[in-house]
C-alpha cells in the first residue's frame, strides 16, 4: 500500500478546556473512501475541520502529503486548497447557481472555466437551472450545487459532512452515484461523515467508529460490518448501541 | 412657493454653485467614509481581537454623536493653535474651506458606515464563512465574499451615512463658516436665508435638498433591489 495521504498522531482538539477529540493514530489512504461513523457529538465534524485545516489541532501532528502540521504551524494556502468540504447544509452564496459553482475557481483566479462549469452542472443534473438564483432551489438541488462547487475544484481530498442527511431518496441516490464515480474515475480521496450505517456500507472502503472523541475501530467495510473486533462496534452495527 | 419654483427653474448661478458645493462636500465625505468605514466594519464583524468590545462601544457612541460637537472638535483641531492647525502642513485642511467641511462630515459618517456594515456582516451565518474558507478563500477573500453576502446591509450603511451628512448643518456651519461663494452649502444657506426673511429662497433651497435626497435614496433603493433579487 502506498504512503498514507493523511497521518494523524496524538491529535487532540480542546475547546475551553474540554477535549472533544483525541486520536492516537489514524490514517487516510490515497484514493479511498473512509467513512467516519458514530453517534452525534463524538467529534466527527471536528475531525473533518482539522482535515480541511480550518482549525489547527490543540496537540499532535497531522501529516498531509508528507508534510507535518502542528498547533503552531500554519498550513500553506496551496496545501489547504487541495482539500474541500461539502457540509450537511449547502451554504450557497446569494448568487446564481452558475456563480456558486464558479466561486472556488474564482478564488483561485481561474476565470476561463465556462465549459468546465457547464459540464459539472450537467453532471449534477442542473444545467437548466444555471442562471437561477441559488436561494430559490430546493434542498436536494442546493446540495447538488454544493457538490458541484466542490467537484469542479478537483481536490485531492473531498470531505463530506453528512452530505445527504435530510434529503429525499432520489437525491441521496444521485449524490451517492456522483461521489462513487468521482472516487473511481479520478481516484479522489474522500472522508465521509455519516449517521447512516447503510450509506457507509454502500460507499466506503474502510470505516472508522468514533466514540467520545476516540477511535474505537478502523476496519475494511466488510470486516467492520460482519466481523468487528470491538464489542462496541458490534453493538453499533447491530443498532443496539446505547447513546 | 411659486416664486421658489421659478427660482429653481431659472437656473440661478448662485443657486447652482451652492448645490454643486453641497454635492461635492457630502459626496467626497461619503466616498472617504465608505473607504474607511467598510473595512473597519468588516473587521469588527469578522475578527475577534483584544479590545474589540471597546472599539465597538466607541463606534456606537460615534454613531449617535451630535454633528455640531464633531464640528467643534474639528474646529479646535484645525484652528491656528490646534494640534493639527499649528503643523501648517499642506495636507491639513484650513478652517473655512470646503476641505475642512469634508473632514468634519467624514468624521460624522465613518462611525455610521462602519457600524451598519458591522451589523450587516454579523448577520451573515458564521457557518457560511466556514464554508467559504473550506473552498479555499484567503482571509481577504473571505472578508470580500462576506461583504458581498451582506451587500444589502452595506448599501443601507452608505445611504444612512449620506442622509446624515447631507442633512447636517451644525458641523459645516462651524468649520466652513457659510461664506458666500466659498463654503455655503444648501443647509447653511437655508439657515441664513430664513434668518434674513428670504423665505422664497429658503424654500427653494429646501425643495432642492429634499429632491436630492429623494433622487439619491430612490437610486439606492433601486440598486438594493437589483442586488438582492
Amino acid at each position: 500500500m502506498s504512503a498514507p495521504l493523511y497521518q494523524l498522531q496524538g491529535v487532540e482538539k480542546t475547546y475551553n478546556g474540554r477535549t472533544v477529540l483525541q486520536i492516537d493514530d489514524l490514517s487516510v489512504c490515497p484514493g479511498e473512501i473512509l467513512a467516519l461513523v458514530g453517534p452525534s457529538g463524538v467529534g466527527k465534524s471536528t475531525l473533518l475541520r482539522l482535515l480541511n485545516f480550518l482549525e489547527p489541532p490543540s496537540k499532535g501532528t497531522i501529516t498531509f502529503r508528507g508534510q507535518q502540521f502542528t498547533a503552531q504551524q500554519a498550513v500553506p494556502l496551496a496545501e489547504r486548497r487541495r482539500v474541500t468540504t461539502v457540509f450537511q447544509r449547502p451554504f450557497l452564496l446569494n448568487r446564481s447557481v452558475r456563480a456558486n459553482v464558479a466561486y472556488g475557481l474564482r478564488l483561485r483566479r481561474n476565470h476561463n472555466s465556462a465549459q468546465q462549469i457547464t459540464d459539472v452542472l450537467e453532471r449534477v443534473g442542473l444545467q437548466d437551472l444555471a442562471q437561477q438564483k441559488a436561494r430559490t432551489l430546493s434542498g436536494g438541488e442546493a446540495q447538488r450545487v454544493a457538490l458541484a462547487r466542490a467537484m469542479i475544484l478537483q481536490p485531492d481530498v473531498l470531505l463530506l459532512d453528512e452530505p445527504t442527511a435530510n434529503l429525499d431518496p432520489y437525491n441521496v441516490g444521485l449524490i451517492e452515484d456522483i461521489v462513487r464515480q468521482m472516487n473511481q474515475t479520478r481516484q479522489m480521496t474522500m472522508v465521509l461523515v455519516t449517521h447512516n450505517v447503510f450509506q457507509a456500507k454502500r460507499l466506503a472502503h474502510r470505516v472508522t467508529l468514533l466514540l467520545n472523541g476516540r477511535v474505537v475501530e478502523t476496519a475494511p467495510t466488510e470486516t467492520f460490518f460482519n466481523n468487528p473486533r470491538d464489542p462496541r462496534t458490534a453493538a453499533f452495527v447491530r443498532g443496539d448501541m446505547v447513546y | 412657493m411659486n416664486q421658489a419654483i421659478r427660482l429653481i427653474l431659472s437656473g440661478d448661478p448662485d443657486l447652482l454653485e451652492i448645490v454643486a458645493l453641497s454635492l461635492r462636500v457630502s459626496g467626497t465625505a461619503l466616498l472617504i467614509s465608505t473607504l474607511i468605514g467598510i473595512p473597519i466594519g468588516a473587521i469588527l464583524g469578522l475578527r475577534r481581537f483584544v479590545g474589540r468590545p471597546f472599539v465597538m462601544a466607541l463606534l456606537y457612541t460615534g454613531m449617535g454623536f451630535p454633528p455640531v460637537v464633531v464640528g467643534l472638535l474639528v474646529y479646535l483641531l484645525l484652528s491656528r493653535n490646534g494640534p493639527l492647525g499649528q503643523l501648517e502642513a499642506d495636507w491639513i485642511p484650513r478652517l473655512f474651506t470646503p476641505e475642512a467641511m469634508i473632514l468634519a462630515q467624514s468624521v460624522i459618517a465613518v462611525p455610521l458606515v462602519a457600524g451598519f456594515t458591522m451589523a450587516a456582516v454579523l448577520g451573515v451565518d458564521p457557518q457560511l464563512q466556514q464554508q467559504i474558507r473550506a473552498l479555499g478563500a484567503t482571509p481577504r477573500q473571505e472578508m470580500f465574499t462576506t461583504l458581498m453576502e451582506a451587500r444589502v446591509g452595506v448599501i443601507i450603511a452608505i445611504v444612512a451615512a449620506l442622509g446624515r451628512i447631507a442633512a447636517e448643518v451644525g458641523a459645516v456651519m462651524l468649520v466652513g463658516g457659510n461664506i458666500d461663494g466659498r463654503t455655503r452649502v444648501l443647509t447653511t444657506a437655508v439657515v441664513l436665508e430664513t434668518r434674513k426673511g428670504n423665505f422664497e429662497l429658503a424654500i427653494a433651497l429646501g425643495i432642492i435638498l429634499i429632491s436630492l435626497a429623494f433622487v439619491i435614496n430612490t437610486t439606492m433603493l433601486f440598486l438594493q433591489r437589483q442586488v438582492s433579487k
